[in-house]
């Protein structure tokens, strides 16, 4: 989005991030800059590895230490400028404002503690109080996430409960301390199809009560259709299109997400995955010349393939945007 | 889940391209120290390890001395430190070889067979597995060493003894993914009896397990030799096993270290050289052992 | 919970068993004990006596339960070395030695090698991390005799400020408990680091900081909790090491404990003792796995529930 929002909740401009690896550098985020409002969900969407997840960890500032940093751009919340502050004061942004959802149940809860002690211990870190009022708290957040029996369940350790119900856990970590803004990426990948709906379905009443803005990274335009009021679509660590759900499923202007969502099975059917575009995206370390789609783009032209494309308006309204030479002729 | 991504990037390198991380320089120092002194004792000694020279006594080593007639200096009978350690090399290679062999012999043929037939004999064989593997060692060494004495073959049975259970544990486990296996299956089909789905199928494919087990142990072995000849209770005396020579110098440590020291140092290069070769094998031929 | 204890105190018992029938059929290879202990010249008639009075003429699996029984009750005959000594009563005499020895090697162990693991893990791939693995790796090739033996050079010979050998003070236990200690600090620095690693990749490791969890806490409190079972079942092992170790150091040291006297009465022909003592290992050893499967349970919570 070229389009600065003043009422933009969380706010990124021109973000990078490098990653360095023995076979060389390369920025999986390359430039991006986007926004989101409070009670607003943005998807982002792209094929695995094209920089989904690493923009979602240096918005927490938490990109894995050695091997990656960002290398400029700005990330505000509530116009507060978070690239800048001390590791101290980030970590009373975490959890408090800015949350997250992981991929994986199986893994993403401590099997050594139980459910309550792993929310209670978000709770503590930002909003301290008495024993008593620490425990009604977390269970209040396992209520909120619908958890049946929240009184007993915080005593289970997470090798006590199924797939679901620990991702509900997660739920409830999050949505605990009443953040801003929850990143979820991915939460409902290892779920299966009805447990997924009921999940999706929590998130979206979750942020009706609260407001919350949600940021969700997948790689299933099903679910962006069903959740998301915007999308930004990446690849190969850019960001190639922009826009509110409704315009980029009615005209995508970048063959990639025409590519996307005609790869969509009916929303109930069979998982058919992104496997149905022809070819790979480029290794990240690849020096790309050109557009980095072009190898893969049925509409590609000579000048596709020896010049990146600009990112443009991809119609009169403004705030549909694409990086495609198509959409700068027409 | 990025770190996850960028080391999936990463294409899977092929046997020969890691055959080039091969330790070179502990096999030359392995070779140098340990190999070549074991077969070629008798060409590269330099006097005889067992006759004693008094006139020669407590001589200092080269650069501290000495000279190059006796390059390690000589022990309190005038014996060269150098050639001792040579002649020694060729008994501990045969101790923690036959030893290393006894217990890839008993543990494989165990696992093999508690793995392949399971139930109550398998049950067995684990239990005997956890036993073993609880009992120190030691206690069997001095067990032994007072009831029949140490000898050649006493170091044997504790080396093999320490070490039989590790291989059949790991042989058992491979045992029971393979015998659903598809070509296990199809042998059985065909009528083949089950010795030969055992020794001639699923064998085969455990050998890399047992190599590279085997080859993690034999440092293992070299030290638990040393130690039972430090403590005398090893192979007997005059034969000038490594840990006897380390021991022949305890009391002179004060005044000629060299006695205790280059023993000492012949075993610790083997050792290291050994394990960092057991290391590169383990990581090439069979990743999942690391847990071993 | 309690099942599992009864379970692994039940196993315990049974290995002892076991050593009690490999103990007390060694001691049946090791030729009669009339030849050992009645002088050449006695006569039919004494050596007859003697058979009788020692059970000899009873079918083996009755001496051994002769031979058990008596050892439950800590018998195990008079030594032949020390005349007048009971072989276990001689035995317990030396068994505080080594247990100060053995304690002061697994408290510089721990002192060392966990700091030092999860330093590696933290900063995997620094300076710090190297030189964990460099020691790591020194450490598991060196000869514990052998090192003891440098030690008495260095610190004893040239420097001169620890005795060379013998008991008294706790300036002799220092040398041979840091000799005893070497090996499994690298045994367990490395253990520690690995598993460490493993479970500083786990997702609920970002979950914590996502949480806003301070990079300490993170570390010893989430890491460290479902670490610490890897290095805990190490703790068994490391008991029968620093066991081993220190029938070697106390050689190399003179050091009249346990070990000691457990070369000296093999050197002395001395059954009876070599037997009391091979048994007291065995139970110390037992009792320490015992303590390893009790302190599982506390840290791991899953076997306490499940």
């Amino acid at each position: 989005m070229n389009t600065s929002q003043t009422d933009a909740l969380l706010d990124v401009r021109n973000l990078k991030v490098e990653v360095t690896t023995k076979a060389g550098s390369f920025f999986p985020v390359n430039d991006h800059s986007f926004s989101v409002k409070s009670g607003e969900t943005l998807g982002i969407v792209g094929e695995s590895g094209s920089g989904k997840s690493m923009t979602a960890m240096s918005l927490m500032r938490l990109l894995p230490k050695h091997a990656a940093k960002i290398r400029g751009g700005s990330v505000k919340l509530d116009g507060r400028e978070l690239l800048t502050l001390s590791e101290k004061e980030m970590r009373k942004v975490r959890g408090a404002d800015i949350s997250m959802i992981l991929q994986d149940p199986q893994t993403s809860l401590n099997p050594a503690f139980t459910v309550g002690d792993q929310i209670k211990e978000a709770l503590k870190l930002h909003a301290p109080g008495g024993r008593k009022t620490l425990r009604e708290r977390t269970i209040d957040a396992l209520r909120r996430v619908k958890v049946a029996a929240p009184e007993h369940r915080v005593n289970s350790y997470p090798g006590e409960m199924s797939g679901g119900m620990r991702q509900r856990v997660v739920g409830a970590i999050a949505i605990s301390c009443r953040p801003k803004v929850i990143i979820a990426d991915e939460p409902t990948t290892s779920l299966d199809v009805t447990v997924q709906a009921q999940y999706l379905r929590l998130l979206k009443e979750l942020q009706d009560e609260t407001g919350m803005a949600i940021l969700f990274i997948t790689h299933d335009f099903g679910i962006v259709a069903n959740l998301c009021h915007r999308v930004i679509v990446m690849y190969a660590g850019r960001i190639v299109e922009s826009g509110p759900v409704a315009k980029i499923f009615a005209k995508p202007a970048h063959p990639y997400t025409e590519a996307l969502i005609s790869a969509v099975p009916s929303l109930h059917g069979q998982k058919e995955r992104l496997t149905t575009i022809p070819g790979q995206p480029p290794a990240p370390t690849d020096i790309v010349v050109g557009c980095p789609f072009a190898p893969r783009c049925q509409y590609a032209d000579a000048r596709c393939h020896s010049e990146a494309p600009p990112t443009v308006a991809a119609d009169q309204s403004g705030d549909h945007t694409t990086s495609c030479w198509r959409a700068v002729e027409a | 889940m990025a770190e996850v991504q960028i080391s999936a990037q990463r294409p899977r390198r092929s046997l020969w391209q890691r055959s080039r991380d091969f330790p070179i320089l502990p096999l030359a120092v392995l070779l140098i120290v340990f190999i070549i002194p074991a077969f070629f004792a008798h060409w590269i000694a330099l006097h005889d390890p067992y006759v004693p020279n008094l006139r020669a006594r407590l001589q200092p080593p080269i650069f501290f001395g000495g000279t190059w007639e006796y390059p390690l200096g000589t022990d309190r009978l005038g014996r060269d430190i150098y050639s001792r350690i040579v002649h020694g090399a060729w008994y501990v290679l045969a101790v923690s070889f036959i030893g290393i062999l006894v217990g890839v012999v008993v543990g494989t043929t165990l696992g093999l067979i508690a793995g392949y037939v399971r139930g109550w004999f398998d049950g067995f064989v684990m239990r005997l597995v956890d036993i073993s593997l609880a009992l120190p060692a030691m206690l069997l060494a001095l067990a032994l060493a007072a009831a029949m004495g140490a000898s050649f073959l006493s170091v044997v049975i504790v080396v093999g003894f320490a070490l039989w259970a590790y291989f059949a544990r790991q042989v058992r486990a491979e045992v029971l993914l393979l015998r659903n296996a598809d070509f296990v299956a199809r042998s059985r089909v065909a009528g083949s009896s089950h010795f030969r789905i055992l020794f001639r199928h699923i064998l085969p494919n455990v050998t890399n397990t047992i190599v590279v087990l085997a080859t993690l142990q034999v440092g293992i072995a070299i030290m638990l030799d040393a130690s039972l000849s430090f403590l005398g209770i090893g192979i007997p005396r005059p034969t000038p096993t490594w840990g006897l020579l380390v021991s022949d110098g305890r009391d002179f440590i004060a005044t000629d270290w060299w006695i205790a020291f280059f023993p000492g140092l012949a075993i610790m290069l083997t050792v290291l050289s050994v394990n960092m070769i057991g290391d590169w094998l383990r990581d090439t031929l069979d990743p999942r052992l690391r847990q071993v | 919970m309690l099942r599992y204890l009864l379970q692994r105190g039940a196993s315990s018992l049974f290995a002892l068993l076991i050593i009690t029938v490999i103990v007390f059929s060694l001691s049946q290879l090791s030729g009669s004990p009339v030849d050992a202990l009645l002088p050449d010249d006695a006569t039919q008639e004494q050596i007859d006596i003697f058979i009788r009075e020692w059970g000899l003429d009873q079918p083996l699996w009755k001496q051994y339960l002769t031979f058990l029984g008596n050892a439950v009750q800590g018998d195990f005959g008079v030594s032949l070395k020390w005349p007048g000594e009971s072989a276990m009563g001689f035995v317990l005499d030396r068994m505080p030695a080594t247990l100060r020895l053995g304690g002061l090697a697994i408290l510089i162990t721990l002192i060392i090698a966990l700091p030092l693991g999860i330093a590696a893990a933290v900063y995997k791939g620094s300076a710090i991390d190297r030189i964990a693995q460099g020691f790591a790796l020194l450490g598991q090739s060196m000869p514990n005799f052998w090192l003891g033996i440098v030690l008495i050079w260095i610190f004893s010979v040239w420097l001169g400020w620890l005795p060379t050998s013998g008991i008294g003070s706790f300036a002799h236990l220092i040398l041979p408990a840091i000799a005893i200690a070497w090996f499994q600090i690298s045994a367990l620095a490395r253990l520690t680091r690995s598993a460490m690693l493993e479970v500083l990749d786990a997702e609920y490791i970002k979950l914590a900081r996502v949480k806003g969890v301070s990079e300490w806490a993170v570390v010893f409190k989430h890491a460290l909790r479902n670490a610490a079972v890897v290095p805990l079942t190490y703790f068994g092992i490391l008991a029968a090491s620093i066991l081993t170790g220190s029938v070697v150091i106390e050689s190399v040291y003179s050091y009249p404990g346990m070990g000691w006297v457990a070369i000296e009465a093999i050197r002395g022909r001395d059954f009876p003792v070599v037997q009391a003592v091979i048994i007291a290992y065995a139970v110390i050893y037992m009792l320490s796995n015992l303590l390893v499967d009790l302190l599982y349970v506390i840290v791991n919570p899953r076997i306490k529930h499940g």
